[in-house]
């Protein structure tokens, strides 16, 4: 009896070291991987890769996908913000709202080549666009539409039923309600969604291996919209940071050009991401503090 | 003038409800519509080159022709089982450590897990893929091929780490979250009877926790196997099957991504290809059933203890 007491003891003690050290582990593994892209993309890097030419810079392809994020981006959110009201406001509870619920789950499981596909096929064969910005942007919107309904939902959701109780008892209707009291009483929770979905787009590849292309000569200064060297043409061929990483890697040309590629775009995520999580741990301490 | 008001009030109200509404029909119909385009052109492969099914999954002779003629074969078995052993490599040595994980984070040491532990894991679930797929290549692939005496590093072990490491923040979120959902009543009554904190963990959390912590797997899984260009770079990408853990292959994602570019519209390799994607969406449809349904077990699971 004793001795078996003695060794559940001996167990759990075994077993404490075991966990304190994979949690330990990873942690490091995590740290260091971030630590040698980020510090080892920087320091192998010369000034010149940091200008915005044709090529051996990563200058134009830091732009194409800030540039190509935002455009996705102003698709996505007013489709999603929509949807997400359409689901916490006027969906009844039945069959076409199941359905709805389901495709937003397949939506936003799609492996990201089946997605980029989708995009190819529909935007670059049937509709005849060349690989472009806005085909780009259009396929990485598909991935991000998902993420942007469900926390729409999720934050309308998650309001008190007074705010909509209150602005109904003064004899608003259900829009005047959702639009002058609840959106903007969530529009903080919104953001973070929306960051966390540009975060994603930004490290996104596949999608864009078949629909934004990989050229990127770009002329600063002209603003001609129609020409294809002007940065803000929606219809030029795109290549993003993460793209170039991936055109780097199959000709094997130049590693520390890629190394600092990796480091940017990690930055860039972990920016956004580092940003979404400060905000919306704001945004619940600020909510808990007003009820307590 | 107050009766014009309200008329412009409820217009308005009529006319963005009409919106949001169209909103939700634009998702379904832009599933619906990606699931109808990739059967449209998924079924080529069948109906207008004649393959069978089963030499599709079945067969290892992957000939197809470039042209609309046809006539080459399309036996996809290489690209599955290369998906299905990297995916498995990955789970398992993902799982362990993931479970390891989110146990410290919840069970051994709450506060700093909930405060520093979880979110830091969480960041990472946002790392782009290739940039793992970069490191696994500058790192990992020199690694082994030093450290394993191989002639090239490129491998399905250096596949399965780079998924694994990708995978793991996703594993660990959701089993934390399975593991917090256990009401405490049930540690507490095991406290009560003497357990230990590893006996409380091994026969009462995680026994509650299971249909959670499965479709965190599932969910791990789904993310490996969807995963096209990380693995692309470590996996070697040579068109056998594989026989070691050491030996190069390719997988459905890997096939997929490299040969659409340089293949004809039309042809019978692209739409072979198109298949493939098909067969992609069809078991990325499989994980969400297979989550819902661990949901569902989970859930009846925590209401009948709690009955």
């Amino acid at each position: 009896m004793n001795n078996r007491i003695q060794r559940a003891k001996y167990a759990d003690r075994i077993m404490t070291c075991v966990f304190y050290a994979i949690a330990a582990f990873f942690f490091a593994l995590l740290l260091a991987f971030s630590g040698k892209v980020i510090i080892g993309g920087l320091l192998g890097a010369s000034p010149e890769m940091f200008a915005f030419e044709r090529q051996g810079s990563i200058g134009n392809q830091l732009f194409n996908t800030i540039y190509l994020v935002f455009v996705s981006l102003v698709v996505s959110v007013p489709l999603g913000v929509f949807a997400g009201i359409y689901l916490a406001m006027y969906a009844k509870e039945g069959l076409f709202t199941r359905f709805l619920r389901i495709c937003i789950e397949t939506l936003s499981s799609l492996p990201s080549i089946v997605v980029g596909l989708f995009g190819y096929l529909v935007f670059l064969i049937f509709m005849g666009m060349d690989r472009s910005v806005l085909a780009g942007a259009l396929s990485v919107s598909i991935l991000t539409l998902p993420l942007i309904t469900t926390t729409t939902e999720d934050a309308i959701k998650g309001l008190p039923p007074g705010y909509f109780q209150a602005s109904m008892g003064m004899g608003s209707t259900r829009w005047q309600a959702i639009f002058h009291v609840l959106l903007p009483a969530c529009i903080p929770r919104i953001m973070t969604g929306v960051i966390l979905a540009a975060g994603r787009g930004f490290g996104e590849a596949a999608v864009l291996l078949y629909t934004s292309g990989s050229g990127s000569t770009l002329r600063w200064g002209n603003w001609d919209l129609s020409s294809p060297t002007c940065p803000f043409n929606l219809f030029r061929p795109a290549e993003t940071l993460s793209i170039q990483i991936w055109n780097l890697q199959t000709n094997a040309q130049d590693t520390a050009l890629a190394n600092l590629a990796s480091a940017v775009l990690l930055l860039l995520v972990l920016i956004f991401n580092i940003s979404a999580n400060a905000w919306s741990h704001h945004i619940n301490k600020k909510n808990s503090g007003e009820k307590a | 003038m107050n009766t014009t008001t309200q008329k412009g009030m409820f217009h308005k109200e009529y006319a963005w409800r009409g919106i949001a509404i169209v909103c939700g029909l634009f998702v379904i119909v832009l599933t619906l519509g990606i699931g109808a385009f990739l059967v449209y052109k998924g079924s080529d492969t069948f109906l207008k080159f004649g393959h069978t099914l089963w030499e599709f999954l079945g067969s290892t002779q992957w000939q197809p022709v470039d042209s609309a003629q046809g006539g080459g074969s399309v036996g996809t078995l290489i690209f599955i089982v290369g998906s299905l052993v990297t995916c498995g490599l990955a789970l398992l040595i993902a799982t362990p450590f993931a479970l390891g994980s989110a146990i410290f984070m919840t069970e051994i040491s709450d506060k700093f897990g909930e405060k520093f532990y979880r979110p830091v894991v969480q960041i990472f679930a946002g790392i782009p893929s290739v940039v793992y797929g970069w490191v696994g290549l500058t790192v990992l692939v020199p690694f082994i091929r030093n450290i394993f005496n191989r002639q090239v590093g490129h491998s399905i072990l250096a596949a399965g780490i780079v998924l694994a490491v990708m995978i793991f923040p996703t594993i660990t979120t959701v089993s934390a979250d399975a593991i917090l959902a256990v009401p405490d009543s049930c540690r507490k009554a095991a406290y009560g009877l003497g357990s230990t904190r590893w006996q409380t963990i091994r026969r009462i959390v995680l026994p509650a926790s299971a249909p959670g912590i499965i479709s965190g797997v599932i969910l791990g899984l789904a993310r490996a196997f969807g995963e096209a260009l990380a693995v692309a770079m470590v996996i070697g990408q040579t068109t056998a099957l594989p026989t070691s853990i050491f030996s190069t292959t390719k997988t459905m994602t890997t096939e997929i991504a490299s040969q659409m570019g340089n293949s004809m519209e039309g042809g019978e390799l692209k739409s072979a290809l198109w298949t493939m994607s098909l067969l992609l969406f069809l078991v990325s449809l499989l994980f969400i059933t297979l989550i819902h349904f661990c949901t569902s077990r989970g859930k009846k699971k925590l209401e009948g203890g709690n009955a």
